[in-house]
């Protein structure tokens, strides 16, 4: 019982690090992406500083949804997800 | 206008009163309900009442109540703000409130066309909701875009507001799109239309969220950092939080302030985008003229 609740807790914060570990990957390389780019117009034309950087921003927003989806996931797999599992393991057992 | 007169500072400072109190008297509810508990947690949103419903039980949350005490208060603001306007120049917030209906006006005309010109209000109003209901957590309150639910609601307003005006080029347009560019992506399509709302709501929230997250993960962090480095010295001197001073107010900045800001003028502009994007114009045109004919031919016969 304890071996089995253990397994469903240490499961739901490995899954939330792996999600988190993963998903944080793309958007990071998106993002240095769009800021390399912005960093070489500016220095090509340094009068368009002010139009790049609010289009640099809406678009580092916009690449990092990805990001916050497994924000999102690894926030419900540590702080909702157990309660839920334990639950349901205790219902199939017969203790609740 | 240096001799006011006194009826009009009485509707000033009535107006004043209509934007701090919803905000303090949302600030006592919260500390006349919050449950007594030890050391820092993460929690969602708390629910005040539970009102029995047929298909199921309707829960007024703390949110909600957020979301509408920032509502009064903004209206209180914009009425403070045009209270006693005038042609000639006119007073300081006046020139403030100038100022911001012109930038929108602007900024919708620059990125929706002419055609959307009328929808500045509509847009100021989204962001200034979603930046204020965001700031709300300065106040130590419950910011309300941290909920799914009330994000979610803005969503589907302007989903909503999208379909509607691609329908404007008419349904059987509209349902055609789908099969673009072939039948076969009909279903990945749909999914798409889908996604929209969705990837909207869920970005607002996840950002507003995660700030939250991590600040509390951050602030319970130094609280055992500090009690780890003085907890040797006796008594009440163990006790210093001398870590959290600051530190977490750096963050507050960044999470709170700027990702607040930020998130709600990426709300509107994916608002502005979305809805003239999705509007065929060029179908919608060829339409009125078709009625138009029709409606002269009738007046014809």
């Amino acid at each position: 019982m304890e071996l089995a609740i253990g397994i469903i807790l240490g499961c739901c914060a490995l899954g939330a690090g792996i999600c988190m570990g993963i998903g944080a990957i793309g958007p990071g390389i998106g993002e240095g992406n769009a800021v390399s780019k912005a960093c070489e117009a500016i220095g090509r034309q340094p009068e368009s500083k002010g139009a790049v950087t609010s289009t640099m921003i809406m678009g580092c927003a916009i690449s990092e949804t990805t990001g916050i989806y497994s924000l999102v996931i690894a926030i419900l797999l540590i702080f909702v997800a157990p309660n839920i599992l334990v639950n349901v393991l205790l219902k199939a057992i017969g203790l609740m | 206008m240096r001799t006011k007169s006194r009826h009009f500072a009485a509707v000033d400072i009535l107006l004043i009163l209509m934007t701090v109190i919803p905000l303090l008297s949302v600030m006592v509810l919260k500390v006349l309900t919050t449950p007594q508990s030890e050391g820092i947690s993460i929690t969602g949103a708390q629910i005040y009442l539970t009102v029995p419903m047929p298909l199921q039980d309707l829960y007024i949350t703390s949110a909600q109540i957020n979301s509408w005490a920032v509502i009064i208060s903004i209206l209180g603001l914009c009425l403070y703000m045009t209270h006693g306007i005038s042609v000639k120049g006119g007073t300081r917030r006046q020139l403030l409130a100038e100022w911001i209906v012109q930038k929108t006006e602007s900024m919708v005309k620059d990125s929706m066309g002419d055609f959307f010109s009328g929808y500045a209000p509509f847009i100021a109003s989204i962001i200034a909701i979603s930046a204020f209901s965001s700031l709300l957590s300065l106040l130590g309150l419950y910011p309300p875009t941290s909920d799914i639910n009330i994000v979610g609601g803005w969503a589907i307003l302007v989903f909503a507001l999208i379909t509607y005006y691609k329908l404007k080029g008419g349904v059987g347009s509209y349902l055609k799109s789908f099969t673009e560019p072939i039948f076969i992506m009909t279903p990945l399509n749909v999914l798409g239309e889908v996604a929209t709302p969705i990837s909207m709501a869920f970005r607002h929230y996840g950002n507003v969220l995660s700030g939250s997250v991590i600040a509390v993960l951050v602030a319970s962090a130094l609280q055992g950092l500090s009690s780890l480095l003085l907890g040797w010295l006796p008594g009440a001197l163990g006790e210093i939080p001398f870590l959290q001073i600051g530190i977490p107010a750096i963050l507050s900045a960044y999470f709170d302030v700027f990702s607040g800001c930020m998130q709600a003028y990426i709300f509107a502009m994916l608002t502005m985008l979305n809805i003239s994007g999705g509007f065929p114009q060029e179908l919608y045109e060829e339409r009125r003229k078709k009625k138009l004919e029709k409606k002269k031919q009738k007046q014809i016969n």
